[in-house]
């Protein structure tokens, strides 16, 4: 019987209705809408001409720059990401939601009014440009720089997903852990942590992506050295359209290349462990 | 050997009151009590994982109520086991010791020597994921023993098996416990605190209502909850004998035989039978009976339905009768009466 009946919703869900066929399109409208006008580019774009923009020595070294300075934003912030997730998941304190608050904050706020601040905050005037200086280097117009505005709009994400891989681990195995003799942080480092690891790598390459792609914070923190979707822009600026497509489409395929990857070999350490 | 000295602990709605008890070593140590009676709080309070507001916990008489979790040589096993699902069966076993600093081959020797002693080698490299219940129960185990506790606490451990499995574990836990081990067990099924502890403890509420062993318990309960808990007064301890007669067998408490029906030989354990399955008369009933004892009166009781009389047979048992039977009978205390019980309404536990 029970069986009977499952087969019979399940027929029911497989049926046509009229309210499917309106959900279907709708989103149908939205999925055109985000694939046209990529596709569109890519299509309006010569490929001679995103052959010869790939090998011009600025697009290269844009496109690096926008890499690397995104790793190590993400993984330089991880380090305090990591341990304030663990903290939010596990422990309840006063405040707690005023911080949950100010996390989400460069999320909610202009990325050109958040460049603006960064600004402000590492300028030579600034304790933090005053102590880099003195140390013979500099945030403004630099890939140090470049690294604090993408962390700035990109690392709620990854504490976010953190917290969330953490608050789902259940306690009951980090009790256990203490029990067995391990201390609090031996409990993180082998309980918690690898048990959370799935959603801190989504967070990592969430963080990464969102880094990779910011435009209005860098922009203003560093004009130079160019990440790529500052070069998109001064393309667009200085030579029109059709002179900033070949580097949008390279780059979209570079975003998309990386992101691919690191799903995969993220799904690949996933399975290892 | 462990002492939990007027331990309280406020926890929302709920509160542990003045929970205080002894647990000898060797002891296996029942606590008793319907869900949410708070059972599982006082092992986490032994354990160290809740700090309780008030009172003490000694282990050897040392007070280990503000020592760390895993200075307090007391293993816990969870009711849902938290066997780490991303280290595997060998892993789990060597967590504990790696975390006392055992390497290498002493490492090895060790985890697979647990291993052995409860049947779990050939799932040394399996990961938990695909374990059953009750080769979790025996991986949860092994890692908690492997550093030697000087206490083991369970939390429904035999909840989470299947039925058919139960007997096998309950002889492993007995096993363990013949060893030495002082266990404390939380349950809150009556027939399993009863085939395996030698003491118990019933809490209700938040509150330890009576401790002792089962046949202190359970032969004088102190409340009403008690009582209820079994809801059975007639409980005694004492063997299944060889003799048997057809398919009965007969079970001999403190010198009186009582035939019943049971598939086990010669062993110990407990029988029970309901106070309304025993019927009272002046003479030798001459009945259907197999179980016609007689005895004296030793107490009277009113109850809500009827009256409990107390007939002492070499054993004391509980008559449940109506008013009319009482009056009819003309039963006083200190009278002759005769009682019978029918076989079947025999109950045995065997202790495992």
């Amino acid at each position: 019987m029970p069986s009977k009946l499952s087969n019979r919703i399940k027929n029911i869900n497989q049926e046509f209705s009229w309210f499917k066929l309106v959900l279907s399109l709708l989103g149908g409208v939205l999925l055109l809408f985000i694939i046209s006008p990529i596709l569109g580019m890519v299509l309006a774009t010569p490929l001679e001409s995103i052959v010869s923009t790939a090998a011009e020595k600025e697009v290269k070294e844009s496109i690096w720059l926008t890499i690397w300075v995104a790793m190590a934003a993400t993984l330089i912030f991880a380090m305090l990401s990591i341990p304030l997730s663990y903290l939010l998941a596990r422990h309840n304190f006063p405040l707690k939601r005023l911080v949950l608050g100010i996390i989400d904050l460069p999320v909610v706020i202009p990325h050109s009014a958040a460049g603006i601040a960064l600004l402000g905050f590492m300028a030579r005037e600034s304790v933090l440009g005053k102590t880099s200086s003195s140390l013979g280097f500099s945030f403004v117009g630099t890939p140090a720089g470049i690294a604090l505005a993408m962390a700035f709009v990109s690392v709620p994400f990854l504490i976010n997903y953190a917290r969330e891989g953490f608050a789902s681990v259940p306690e009951r195995l980090e009790k256990a852990a203490l029990n067995l003799g391990a201390s609090p942080a031996r409990v993180f480092f082998t309980i918690s942590l690898p048990l959370a690891w799935k959603s801190i790598i989504s967070g990592l390459i969430m963080m990464f992506a969102r880094g990779m792609s910011e435009f209005g914070a860098v922009i203003i923190v560093a004009y130079n050295p160019m990440i790529t979707p500052v070069l998109i822009f001064e393309r667009f600026g200085s030579f029109g359209l059709k002179y900033a497509r070949p580097v949008a489409v390279i780059f979209i395929g570079v975003c998309l290349a990386v992101f691919i990857l690191v799903r995969l070999i993220a799904r690949k350490e996933n399975k290892d462990a | 050997m462990l002492r939990v000295e007027n331990i309280s602990k406020k926890y929302g709605q709920f509160e542990l009151n003045d929970i205080t008890f002894q647990v000898d070593k060797g002891d296996y140590f029942m606590l008793l009590g319907p869900s949410g009676a708070g059972k599982s709080i006082i092992l986490e309070v032994i354990a160290g994982l809740i700090k309780p507001d008030k009172g003490s916990v000694f282990i050897e008489d040392i007070d280990i109520t503000k020592l760390a979790i895993g200075s307090r040589s007391v293993g816990l096993v969870f009711q849902d086991l938290a066997v780490f699902p991303h280290l595997s069966v060998y892993d789990n076993i060597a967590f504990p010791l790696k975390r006392k600093g055992v390497k290498g081959q002493d490492l090895k020797s060790r985890v697979n020597g647990l291993a052995e002693e409860f049947s779990i080698s050939h799932l040394i490299k399996r990961n938990p994921q695909n374990l059953s219940g009750g080769e979790l129960q025996r991986v949860a185990l092994a890692r908690t023993l492997a550093l030697k506790p000087k206490v083991l606490l369970l939390d429904e451990p035999l909840s989470s098996i299947d039925v058919q499995l139960r007997a096998g574990l309950k002889s492993l836990l007995r096993g363990i416990n013949r060893e030495g081990q002082t266990v404390i067990h939380v349950t809150h099924d009556y027939d399993e605190a009863i085939s395996l502890g030698s003491h118990v403890a019933v809490v209700n509420g938040g509150r330890i209502v009576q401790t002792g062993t089962p046949v202190d318990v359970f032969q004088n309960p102190a409340s009403e909850f008690v009582a209820n808990f079994s809801g059975i007064k007639n409980f005694f301890k004492g063997s299944i004998s060889d003799c048997s007669e057809h398919d009965l067998r007969c079970f001999i408490a403190n010198g009186v035989k009582i035939w019943l029906y049971t598939d086990e030989k010669s062993s110990y354990g407990y029988v029970s039978f309901p106070e309304n399955s025993v019927s009272i008369s002046s003479d030798n009933p001459n009945s259907s009976a197999i179980n016609t004892f007689q005895g004296v009166i030793v107490d009277i009781f009113q109850q809500k339905h009827g009256f409990e009389v107390w007939v002492d047979i070499g054993i004391r048992v509980a008559a449940l009768i109506t008013w009319e039977s009482l009056e009819r009978l003309n039963l006083r205390t200190g009278n002759k009466v005769w009682i019978s019980v029918k076989a079947n309404a025999v109950r045995y536990i065997n202790q495992a």
